[in-house]
């Protein structure tokens, strides 16, 4: 058993050995898992997989809360705390995509594979490597499938947790199936926002002008790029989709334009809106056309810091094993535990391409070297490498 | 045994067999010795998880299976190199029993996996299911493991997307439907309780395998399940619903040449059995149709159902086996 961090970095190839050698296991989570569709808020096929899955290896615990989380504990030898492992449930697909995956002997494709299948199934395989290792934590661990994650679910599933949890968490962790040598450690300030506009079936389309919907909206995003965006703090406008319309010559009634402001700076996020909303009132007016602002989520800037222990061991951990960590801001879990002062970082499994497409793939081989990052992460964790240092 | 009282006795579904643990602990106590036998031709998309699945919750988790086969018919894709990376055992159907010479069709590896493959149970699993789960095996295995009587063990499929309470009917594939079930209603009323006899997927005790002539194309199931019935009785026959298995549909073009396969083999059945008297000799061309530029032309499809004989007759086999002293 590791118990200096030296030890620890020595160990990470007996990790990645165990973990090839769970390879099927960790292959069949993923595909059994990544075939039940899950989009937000229809959650509860990989809710049960998932619970299936930890009662088989004996975890104590297992339940489903009231937002549809999925959760199990493996006791620690002390127990005084917790280590909260946690991968969102949801992907962005529907219930029609066909969510086949395929497997050949270096990749695994289709729908939701990398996000966040992967992340899933390395919740469901982890017991069975530490098994495999004979590793026991002092540190109870948490194990949680999140619900309601996603886009306008804005991370409900574990904000419920976490607002309702009694345990103490002494640190968190968010797993992603992509990228490999990820490594988030703080938000930015973030708001989801989508802009609806509709035009009354009682509209004058005589008049000079009428345009429709999908030209209002166009309207709305030059408006949006007039807006002044300083360098510093750090601020973008990213434009995620548009939709309106119903085929080539029907004028369009409706259209929805979804958006996210993100900033270091709080309160330029906030200014930047008070701007758009500001820009949707003077062409809703002008264009006689209803348009609506709805603000879908938010995010507070925050984090540990980049010499935050958790972070630099995190990071000696990656260099080990031969990864090139890559610190980048996060707007999903990682988000909620800074809400809850809990110290946390998100970290990815493999390498892959087509996120969020139907052809998304995953690499098998780097992901014996994702779990072996993370169990050097629990027990560096767990030996109190990763706490604050006063 | 009636047919209502099979239905009753002889159909199962896999949710009855949850406990795992408990088929593994029978398994165990009876010493039996179980082998997966999937054939394949150019079935790269799917093999690889079917495998990994396999291997991961049957093998490791439950050991439920002692071995895993590819007999592949010469699959020009990359089937056979993903099938060996997960561990499977991979054979070349025309390198077992080299001296029987070689023949085209998932029945010669159906056939041939009784001479390589060691178990007391074969199941055999189609490659081309995308929707893949261990139930497709366990489900197969269990009624075998648990009543002695028993020796073969169909799949059956029969989740409806949506139904109301009451009646519904219950069915096969076109196939079964347009041919195999109105052949059974007139000449073997009891095997109409089968819900898919044409299903890809069984299970059978070796003694049964051994014993029954393989037709190497489209006849085999249909004369598997005519033979084990005829020398064993509706009773050593039983099946199992496994939900719902998704695989690539078939055109009905193709119907046609699986279901002029099928005919050959019943017809030969019926008269071996001397069921109907001497049948002339029958034509081995299917002839379908096409329009090309405004011309009818014909398609012929010539198919002949040949048959491997008893495996047990075969001396390899035999010795193998240890069976001659």
């Amino acid at each position: 058993m590791a118990h200096k961090f030296k030890d620890i970095l020595d160990a990470l190839p007996e990790y990645r050995t165990a973990a090839e050698s769970a390879r099927e296991t960790l292959l069949a989570n993923l595909v059994m898992i990544g075939e039940i569709p899950a989009p937000s808020g229809q959650e509860d096929g990989r809710t049960r997989f998932l619970l299936d899955r930890f009662a088989e290896c004996g975890l104590h615990n297992s339940s489903v809360d009231e937002e549809g989380n999925g959760m199990a504990i493996l006791p620690g030898e002390v127990g005084e705390d917790s280590i909260l492992l946690v991968a969102h449930l949801d992907t962005p697909f529907t219930r029609k995509d066909d969510h086949t995956l395929r497997v050949d002997n270096m990749t695994v494709r289709g729908c939701g594979v990398t996000d966040n299948s992967l992340g899933v199934a390395v919740l469901a395989t982890l017991p069975t490597l530490l098994e495999k290792l004979n590793i026991h934590l002092n540190s109870d661990l948490m194990l949680m499938g999140a619900s309601k994650s996603l886009g306008s679910a804005d991370l409900r599933g574990l904000r419920f947790f976490l607002e309702n949890n009694e345990r103490p968490i002494r640190a968190g962790i968010c797993i992603e199936g992509i990228e490999l040598g990820r490594l988030s450690i703080g938000s930015i300030g973030m708001m989801r926002m989508e802009i609806n506009c509709h035009v009354p079936e009682e509209y004058d389309w005589t008049r000079f002008g009428a345009s429709g919907a999908i030209l209002t909206i166009n309207e709305v995003i030059n408006k949006i790029l007039e807006i002044a965006i300083p360098r510093r703090p750090r601020t973008r406008i990213v434009f995620g989709s548009v939709e309106g319309g119903k085929g080539f010559y029907p004028v369009s009634t409706n259209a929805v334009l979804r958006f996210e402001i993100r900033s270091d700076s709080a309160e330029m996020v906030k200014n930047i809106r008070r701007q758009i909303e500001d820009i949707v009132e003077e062409l809703s007016s002008k264009t006689e056309s209803d348009l609506t602002c709805k603000v879908l989520a938010s995010r507070q800037p925050g984090g540990i810091a980049f010499n935050h222990p958790f972070s630099t061991h995190t990071r000696k951990i990656l260099k080990r094993l031969g990864v090139e960590g890559r610190t980048s801001p996060s707007t999903s879990e990682l988000s909620v535990f800074i809400n809850h002062n809990i110290p946390a970082v998100t970290v990815g499994i493999s390498t892959g391409e087509h996120l969020n497409q139907a052809n998304e793939k995953a690499m098998i081989a780097p992901m014996f070297t994702g779990l072996a990052q993370l169990v050097g992460m629990l027990l560096a964790i767990d030996r109190g490498y990763c706490d604050a240092t006063e | 045994m009636q047919l209502n009282e099979w239905l009753a006795h002889n159909t199962f579904h896999h949710s009855a067999f949850w406990d795992l643990k408990q088929i593994v602990r029978e398994k165990e106590k009876q010493n039996l010795k179980v082998s997966l036998c999937i054939p394949t031709l150019n079935e790269e998309k799917t093999i690889g998880k079917e495998i990994v699945i396999f291997k991961s919750e049957l093998m490791n988790r439950y050991p439920m299976i002692d071995e895993i086969a590819v007999i592949d018919s010469g699959s020009t894709d990359r089937t056979r190199e993903i099938a060996a990376e997960y561990g499977a055992d991979v054979y070349l159907s025309e390198h077992i029993l080299p001296e029987m010479g070689a023949r085209k069709g998932k029945g010669e590896n159906l056939w041939k996996a009784i001479y390589q493959l060691e178990g007391d149970i074969i199941i055999y699993i189609d490659a081309d299911i995308k929707n893949i789960r261990p139930r497709f095996v366990y489900g197969l295995l269990a009624p075998l493991v648990y009543r002695q009587e028993i020796k073969y063990v169909k799949a059956f499929y029969d989740r409806p997307l949506a139904f109301s309470q009451g009646v519904r009917p219950s069915g096969g594939g076109r196939v079964t439907e347009i041919l195999v079930r109105p052949l059974f209603s007139l000449f073997f009323p009891d095997l109409t309780a089968l819900v898919q006899p044409l299903s890809g997927e069984y299970a059978v005790r070796r003694e049964v395998l051994e014993n029954i002539p393989f037709p190497i194309g489209y006849g085999v199931e249909t004369s598997h399940i005519i033979d084990v019935y005829h020398k064993w009785g509706l009773s050593a026959l039983g099946q199992t619903d496994l939900d719902q298995r998704v695989h690539r549909n078939q055109a009905t073009r193709d119907l046609g040449k699986m279901a002029f396969g099928i005919l050959q083999t019943f017809l030969s059945r019926v008269q071996k059995l001397g069921i109907v008297p001497q049948l002339p000799e029958l034509h081995t061309v299917l002839r379908q149709f096409q329009v090309n530029d405004k011309q009818f032309e014909q398609l012929e499809h010539h198919i002949l159902e040949e048959e491997r004989p008893p495996m047990i007759t075969i001396p390899a086999y035999r010795k193998k086996r240890g069976m001659d002293g």
